[in-house]
């Protein structure tokens, strides 16, 4: 099937050398902050996590959120996703491999990246996020290949994908809790010593990602022959709806806690990222703008006139995808870091070489996602009208 | 995959064996391996089931003590000097008493106390939080108590200095060996006798391993005038029991659940010493 | 039997197996002298007087194909186990370490470590933190 990236016209070639020209430069980068040292970043000892760990965390929800479109599906013979359920897995897949290679960018010493498979440490929450990524990496890549292989030759997928496909749905979930315990579990950290650490990252993923899938599903529409399905869409906008709703009521309570309680060390993160403190405001105008975008968009998307004009549910959820951008791939780990561990401020703000490389990460992953969906839709465009029974 | 001599025998008399390997080779090497090196019992280690210290903040006399006490840990351990808060490297340093115990300061504190440096390091925990959650055993807990980094295997994750609550511990955002804007080298005096470290792995106090097992107290307690005290926590008769059973002594935030094994003596009189334990 | 695209399947392979090849042709008949390593340091010389031979803490077949799996060892053994006793040489004590033992005798990297790394294209990072004597250019 992956002959069907190598046909495209003038449209497609210039997006994949765009994207192509993008991942170069961020390779530049990566090679200049390989000889110097994690030093050309804006990380520090104070905040020693920041802009690549935030992706990373924020696209393990993406790629948990392909599980949106497979439920509903298989468990629920819901017949609208039928199409589209390897629109979540490909996405997915795309996430998964920035997600990877958002780590590996992150290590000090990525040459010695195996030492995690030769000295395989159980306690480490880290061991069990590289054991889960790679396997739901693995799952989606047969699911997805097998069954739209299938879909072309005309005849239904052989029955050995079915209990991998219902350990898909299974495996989605744990990703992003076992992603939300790398933090959860941290002594010291008050932004991220918080019991529903977990639920938050579930709530945030079940709403950003089907965001995320909505615009390329309205982007496959206008661009080619295969139709994802207004109904579909329509079902989509109602489960980003829900769980964005979630997802604020979830950060309702955590702020609750930390002020009503009046612990200091709860309420310094929330201080310094929605009002600065000791001079250091960097976050500030971006968390706001998360905060405002979550509640215009709730606001848009709980009224089902407005989610049924297909251009204002676009709207709505590129805002619903920004905020828990900024929110996730930004506020969370910059929270957890200051005040630092002595309650001093540390400010940090990526350089431009850090965010040369991370632009050149996700241009690697739009470029995954881009052959697998050039893949998907041709194979759509192919038999269109046929249906079959997964 | 690792081989000591008697595997590499075994396979050279194999392959000798099989005819692979020339018996003369086989011969030759018997002959010196009957010569070949002894081994010779380390005898001088000091031991312990858990290593701690007390830092009697009263017995710093002066700002200068404490500059010694900084200087000689870093020196020994060629610990860099980068030169920036952002890229910096420490094993012990200072801060003052709200930053070294946060929220157990009050305004109506003396200026004195306020503004007293106090000695922070590596807490050598008993349930330290950087050995939880290190994915490749690069840090570990030594059986004498000591929580050890091993420099060889880490991969430079930095989810230890996410875990570490006393902001222990560095990363070489920068090559140790590299030179500031003024070419002049971070490591000012190399000290022959230990490494450095390389670009992208975590390091931090290590309580002078290298020094304990041949004898010696780590470099800060020897440089200190008395004002660190270090020993076996296990041992009643230790010094650093007799103070702990003595005085009033407070570690850093004890309420996480690390157990660290640094105590802090406050007060700033010397600490009473109990006639009948000595 | 017709081979479709025929012809640029065969330039294909013809330009794939020269590229793959060329390590081979390239350095044919070009025989890289066997590196020839330097016993004679001034530590070396003064064992040997004193004990009238030259003395390693293996054999030197030994040394040659094992001592970075010795040394793995002994980083194990001192770094990860704490276990520090003292290698034996004609009465001398040795710390098990690169830095203090090895390259005490050793003190000539260059033609001692770099000259036998350099043949066999291998590039072990043990100097960019154990710190090397100084030599002479040489």
């Amino acid at each position: 099937m992956l002959e069907k990236a190598l046909v495209g016209g003038k449209r497609y070639w210039t997006w994949v050398f765009f994207l192509l020209a993008i991942i170069g430069i961020g390779f530049i980068a990566y090679l200049k902050q390989f000889t110097y040292g994690l030093g050309i970043t804006g990380l520090s000892r104070d905040v020693s996590w920041g802009l690549y760990i935030g992706q990373f965390t924020f696209l393990v929800g993406v790629a948990a959120s392909g599980v949106m479109l497979v439920l509903p599906y298989y468990l629920h013979n819901f017949k609208q996703f039928g199409k589209i359920t390897i629109l979540g897995e490909f996405l997915a897949i795309s996430a998964v491999t920035m997600c990877i290679l958002f780590i590996f960018v992150d290590m000090g010493q990525p040459m010695r990246i195996m030492n995690v498979i030769l000295h395989p440490t159980p306690n480490s929450i880290m061991f069990w996020d590289a054991l889960v990524l790679s396997v739901y990496l693995a799952l989606n890549v047969i699911v997805g290949w097998v069954v739209l292989g299938s879909d072309r030759k005309g005849v239904a997928p052989p029955k050995w994908v079915k209990p991998l496909i219902y350990l898909s749905i299974a495996w989605a979930p744990s990703i992003h809790t076992v992603t939300a315990f790398l933090y959860a579990g941290i002594p010291g950290r008050h932004y991220w010593l918080s019991a529903i650490m977990a639920a938050r990252f579930l709530a945030s993923a079940f709403s950003g990602g089907p965001a995320l899938l909505i615009i390329l599903a309205l982007i496959i529409r206008k661009y080619t022959k295969f139709d994802p399905g207004k109904e579909a869409i329509q079902t989509l906008g109602k489960i980003v709806t829900y769980f964005m709703i979630t997802n604020v009521f979830f950060f309702g309570l955590e702020f609750f806690t930390a002020f009503y309680s009046g612990i200091p060390g709860h309420q310094h993160p929330f201080y310094y990222l929605f009002a600065g403190m000791d001079g250091h405001a960097e976050l500030v105008p971006l968390m706001w703008t998360s905060i405002i975008l979550a509640i215009v968009s709730i606001f848009i998307l709980i009224f089902p006139a407005a989610r049924r004009n297909e251009s204002i549910l676009a709207v709505a959820s590129a805002m619903v995808f920004i905020s828990l951008w900024i929110d996730k791939g930004f506020g969370l780990i910059i929270g957890g870091f200051v005040p630092n561990m002595f309650e001093k401020v540390t400010g940090y703000w990526p350089t431009l070489p850090e965010t040369l490389i991370t632009l050149g990460v996700w241009a690697t992953g739009f470029l995954v996602l881009t052959i697998l969906y050039k893949i998907a839709v041709s194979v759509r465009e192919e038999t269109a009208g046929v249906e079959i029974e997964h | 995959m690792s081989m000591n001599r008697r595997e590499f025998l075994k396979i050279a008399g194999i392959s000798t064996v099989v005819g692979l390997g020339g018996t003369a080779a086989f011969t030759k090497i018997r002959e010196s391996a009957l010569e070949a090196a002894q081994i010779a019992p380390n005898t001088l280690a000091l031991k312990a089931k858990q290593w701690a210290m007390v830092i009697d903040m009263g017995k710093f006399k002066s700002e200068e003590t404490i500059k010694k006490v900084i200087n000689a840990c870093h020196r020994i351990h060629n610990v860099p000097d980068i030169g920036n808060p952002k890229d910096e490297i420490k094993w012990i340093w200072t801060e003052t008493y709200g930053h070294a115990f946060p929220g157990q300061e009050h305004k109506y504190m003396s200026e004195d106390m306020m503004h007293k440096p106090f000695l922070l390091l590596c807490n050598h925990c008993t349930n330290p939080a950087c050995v939880r959650v290190c994915p490749t055993k690069a840090t570990f807990k030594r059986k004498d108590g000591i929580v050890m980094q091993d420099m060889h295997r880490c991969i430079g994750c930095r989810f230890c200095m996410a875990a570490c609550p006393f902001g222990a511990r560095s990363f070489n955002y920068r090559d140790p060996r590299g030179k500031d804007a003024n070419g002049n080298p971070f490591i000012k005096e190399e000290n022959k006798e230990y490494p450095t470290r390389m670009i992208g792995v975590v390091e931090k106090c290590t309580f002078c391993v290298e020094r304990i097992e041949k004898g010696l107290k780590p470099a800060c307690v020897e440089e200190s005038n008395g004002a660190l005290v270090f020993g076996d926590l296990d041992d009643p008769n230790s010094e650093v029991r007799k103070i702990l059973g003595s005085t009033y002594t407070v570690r850093r935030k004890p309420e996480l659940g690390t157990e660290p094994n640094v105590y802090y003596v406050i007060g700033g009189n010397g600490y009473a010493i109990v006639p009948e334990l000595l | 039997m017709k081979i479709y695209d025929g012809g640029k399947i065969f330039i294909g392979l013809v330009i794939f197996v020269a590229l793959f090849a060329s390590p081979f042709y390239l350095n044919m008949g070009k025989a890289i002298a066997k590196p020839e390593l330097k016993f004679d340091t001034p530590e070396i010389q003064r064992l040997e007087k004193e004990t009238g031979k030259k003395q390693c803490v293996e054999p030197k077949e030994f040394m040659r194909g094992g001592h970075m799996q010795m040394l793995n060892n002994w980083r194990d053994e001192v770094v990860r186990m704490g276990n520090r006793d003292q290698i034996v040489i004609a009465g001398q004590k040795f710390d098990k370490s690169l830095q203090l033992a090895c390259m005490k005798c050793h003190s000539n990297k260059k033609d001692f470590c770099d000259k036998c790394h350099n043949y066999m294209a291998v590039n072990p990072y043990c100097w960019t933190c154990h710190i090397q004597p100084k030599e002479k250019q040489s």
